[in-house]
C-alpha cells in the first residue's frame, strides 16, 4: 500500500492555492467556528497539547506547551512568528506548503495567533522563495477580502493582521532567536536562552515562533480532534511528519509518513531504494545537521523521534538524505563542512573558527597534502566546538562529520593516507579540469592553516571566499 | 547622483515600515524592494534605505554585510544560482559548473562579456528533490542535466538577442 497524504492532503488538490477551493474543503471552517463560538484560547491550546504535536522544524518541542508558556497576563502586544525560513539541506517539505497549500497554513497561523492572544503574526520566509512567498502572500489578500483578516474578524471583536516578512539567505535565521533578530532588522545572531521567545521575543514581547509543517497541521486537529491526530505515530510521537527525500535513492520527494513507520520500509517499498540498484552506504535522516547512519542501524530504526534517536541519531526536520555505494564520503564532508563555516554567523568562537578550520583541512586532505594526524586534529578540533556556542549550529557541523568519521574510519584513513578517494579512487584535484587556475580553489587548492587572514574574513557575508585574503567590509560596495 | 528608488517605491517602503512596531524592521523588506527595482544594491542605496527609514545607516550595512542574497556589484541580466550542496553535489551539481564553464565560458563569481551572465555558487536553496538545480533570478530549475542547461542558456541567449526579456 502506497503512502498517502493525510494532515496534508490539500498539496496533492489542484487549484488548492484558491480560497474558493479550500473552503469547499473545510477551509477556515474552524477559523470561522472558533470565532463564532467564542471558543477560549486555552481550550485550543489543551487541544493541541492532547494531540501530541511536536515542532517539526527540528528540535520536536511540543507544540502546545509552547504555546502555554505564553503569559497571558502580560501587557505587552504578544506576536506569532511563523518559520518559513526553511535551509537545512536535504529538507524542502515546507516548500510544498508554501506553494501548494498556503491557506492551511494561513488558518494554522490565525488558529495559533488567537490561542496565544496575538494581534499581529508575520511569516518569516526565505528569501529565496519566490514563488512560495507571492502563492503565500495571494493567499493572505485573499483572506483578507474574505473577512478572515483585519480589525474585529467576522464581528468577534479579534483584531489579526499576518504579514509576509522576507529572509536575504541566511541559513541562521531559522533558529528561532536569530529569526527574531532578524526580525527586528538586526544581523541574524542567535540570542542566549533564557529568557526564551514565548516571553521576551520581538522587541522584548512574548512571541512564538513555529514551523510550517506544525502551523499547517494546526487546522486539521482542530477540526478533528486530538484522538484523530493521536491515531497515528507512537505513544511519544503522535501523528504524521512529512519526509522529504533527496540524495542517490530512486523517488526522491515530500511523503507524508505516520510516525513509528518502520525505515526498511519505507526506504524499500515506498522510496524505492537507491537509484540505479546501487547498494545503500549511509543514510542522514534528519536534514544534514544530524548523525549519519549505517544501513544497519538505519533498518533497525522506526521512524519517530525516539527510535531514531535509540539507533543514534535524530529526526531533525525530517529531510533525508541517502548516500548510496558511490558517494565518497570525505568529500560528502567537504560539502557540510563548507555548508557550516559559510553560514556560521560569526557570532561564538569556537563555531566560527573551528567550522572554517575543519574546512580547511578537509581540502588540505582532499588536495592529498594532510596535516600530519589530520584524523585525530579533525575529532580534537570538532569536539572543542561541540556544545560550546550559543546555538546549535556548532554542534551541527560536528554531528554528521564526526559520526561519518566514526561509522566509516577506514574509508577517510584511506583518503589521509594514500591521498585519493577509496570510492572513485582519484582526487578531487585530479577529476578537476585546469586545477592550477585560482578560481578553482574551492576544490582542493591547498591551504596552510590557520592564517591570520582567516581571522578577518570569516564572518558571515565576507566568508563567501575564505581564500582570497582580507577584504575590507566596504570593498564589495565600491566599484572595483 | 545618490541612487533613489522611485517615488512609487518609496512610498511602498513606508508602507511596508507601518507593518512593523519599529522601522528597524523594515530594513530587510526596504533592501528587497531596492533589490528588485535595481538588482544590486551598493552603500549609496543603503544609504537611502536609512534615510527613507530614518534609522542610523550603519544599522543598514551591518544587515547588508551579514546577508548573501543582495548582490553589491551588478550580476548580469541572468544571475545563475547554482546550489552545490550536498544533495546537489551527490547528483553531479559539479559537472554543470564545468559544463558552464567550458561549453559557454560562464565563470563563477564573474558576469560574462555580453553582460548577459554570472554564475554563484549558493548554499541549499530548500529544493533537494529536484537535484541537481539553480535559481535563476526569481526562477528555480530542477532535475538539470548538461541537456537541460545547453536548452536552457541557448534560450536566454536567443531571448536577450532579441531584445526581450
Amino acid at each position: 500500500m502506497a503512502l498517502e497524504k493525510i494532515v496534508f492532503k490539500g498539496i496533492d488538490i489542484p487549484g488548492r492555492t484558491e480560497i474558493s477551493v479550500y473552503e469547499d474543503g473545510g477551509g477556515y471552517a474552524q477559523w470561522k467556528r472558533v470565532l463564532s463560538e467564542k471558543i477560549e484560547p486555552n481550550e485550543l491550546i489543551e487541544t493541541v497539547k492532547a494531540s501530541g504535536l511536536r515542532g517539526r522544524g527540528g528540535a520536536g518541542f511540543p507544540t502546545g506547551l509552547k504555546w502555554s508558556f505564553v503569559p497571558a497576563d502580560s501587557p505587552k502586544p504578544k506576536y506569532m512568528l511563523c518559520n518559513a525560513d526553511e535551509s537545512e539541506p536535504g529538507t524542502f517539505k515546507d516548500r510544498e506548503i508554501l506553494e501548494k497549500d498556503p491557506h492551511q497554513l494561513l488558518e494554522g497561523v490565525l488558529l495559533g495567533s488567537y490561542a496565544i492572544g496575538a494581534n499581529t503574526a508575520y511569516i518569516y520566509l526565505r528569501g529565496e522563495f519566490v514563488k512560495g512567498w507571492k502563492m503565500v502572500e495571494r493567499a493572505i489578500a485573499e483572506a483578507r477580502e474574505a473577512g478572515y483578516i483585519g480589525k474585529n474578524v467576522l464581528g468577534s471583536g479579534f483584531d489579526i493582521e499576518v504579514w509576509t516578512h522576507r529572509g536575504a539567505g541566511a541559513y541562521i535565521c531559522g533558529e528561532e532567536t536569530a529569526m527574531i533578530n532578524s526580525l527586528e532588522g538586526k544581523r541574524g545572531e542567535p540570542r542566549l536562552k533564557p529568557p526564551f521567545p514565548a516571553v521576551e521575543g520581538f522587541y522584548k514581547c512574548p512571541t512564538i515562533v513555529n514551523n510550517v509543517e506544525t502551523l499547517a497541521a494546526v487546522p486539521k486537529i482542530v477540526e478533528n480532534g486530538p484522538e484523530w491526530y493521536g491515531q497515528w505515530g507512537t505513544e511519544k510521537s503522535k501523528g504524521t511528519k512529512l519526509w522529504s527525500v533527496c540524495g542517490h535513492v530512486a523517488r526522491p520527494g515530500v511523503y507524508e509518513v505516520p510516525l513509528g513507520y518502520p525505515a526498511q520500509k519505507f526506504f524499500e517499498e515506498d522510496l524505492g531504494g537507491c537509484w540505479n540498484g546501487n547498494k545503500l552506504k549511509a543514510v542522514i535522516p534528519g536534514g544534514s545537521s544530524v548523525f549519519a547512519m549505517t544501513p544497519d542501524e538505519f533498518f533497525a530504526c522506526n521512524l519517530d523521534y525516539e527510535s531514531i534517536a535509540e539507533h543514534g541519531s535524530m529526526l531533525g526536520s525530517g529531510g533525508m538524505i541517502i548516500f548510496d555505494e558511490t558517494a565518497c564520503l570525505v568529500e560528502a564532508s567537504t560539502v557540510i563542512a563548507h555548508f557550516y563555516a559559510h553560514e556560521s554567523c560569526g557570532q561564538c568562537t569556537p563555531c566560527r573558527e573551528g567550522c572554517g578550520w575543519v574546512l580547511r583541512m578537509f581540502r588540505d586532505i582532499e588536495a592529498g597534502q594532510p596535516q600530519p594526524g589530520a584524523k585525530d586534529v579533525l575529532l580534537d578540533v570538532m569536539d572543542q566546538i561541540f556544545g560550546a556556542t550559543i546555538c546549535p549550529l556548532g554542534d551541527s557541523i560536528v554531528m554528521p562529520i564526526k559520526s561519518m568519521m566514526e561509522k566509516f574510519p577506514e574509508e577517510f584513513e584511506y583518503y589521509i593516507r594514500e591521498g585519493k578517494s577509496m570510492v572513485t579512487g582519484k582526487t578531487r584535484l585530479a577529476q578537476l579540469a585546469q586545477p592550477d587556475k585560482p578560481e578553482n580553489w574551492r576544490r582542493g587548492e591547498p591551504f596552510d592553516y590557520p592564517r591570520e587572514q582567516d581571522y578577518k574574513t570569516s564572518f558571515k557575508g565576507l566568508a563567501h571566499d575564505l581564500s582570497r585574503g582580507p577584504e575590507p567590509l566596504f570593498t564589495k560596495f565600491e566599484d572595483e | 547622483m545618490a541612487y533613489e528608488l522611485s517615488a512609487e517605491n518609496q512610498q511602498r517602503v513606508k508602507e511596508v515600515a507601518a507593518r512593523y512596531p519599529h522601522n528597524m524592521s523594515a530594513i530587510l523588506p526596504a533592501l528587497h524592494i531596492v533589490f528588485a527595482e535595481r538588482g544590486w544594491i551598493d552603500r549609496e542605496a543603503c544609504d537611502h534605505v536609512a534615510e527613507l527609514l530614518d534609522v542610523p545607516p550603519i544599522h543598514v550595512y551591518e544587515a547588508m554585510t551579514f546577508y548573501t542574497y543582495f548582490p553589491r556589484k551588478p550580476v548580469g541580466k541572468y544571475h545563475i544560482q547554482l546550489c552545490h550542496n550536498i544533495a546537489c553535489n551527490l547528483r553531479g551539481a559539479e559537472n554543470l559548473i564545468e559544463y558552464m564553464r567550458d561549453k559557454h565560458g560562464i565563470e563563477e563569481d564573474r558576469v560574462t562579456g555580453d553582460g548577459l551572465f554570472c554564475l554563484h555558487r549558493v548554499e541549499c536553496l530548500g529544493a533537494c528533490g529536484g537535484a541537481p538545480m539553480m535559481q535563476v533570478n526569481d526562477d528555480y530549475y530542477e532535475n538539470l542535466s548538461p541537456e537541460k542547461i545547453e536548452e536552457l542558456i541557448e534560450g536566454w541567449k536567443r531571448e536577450a538577442g532579441n531584445g526581450r526579456r
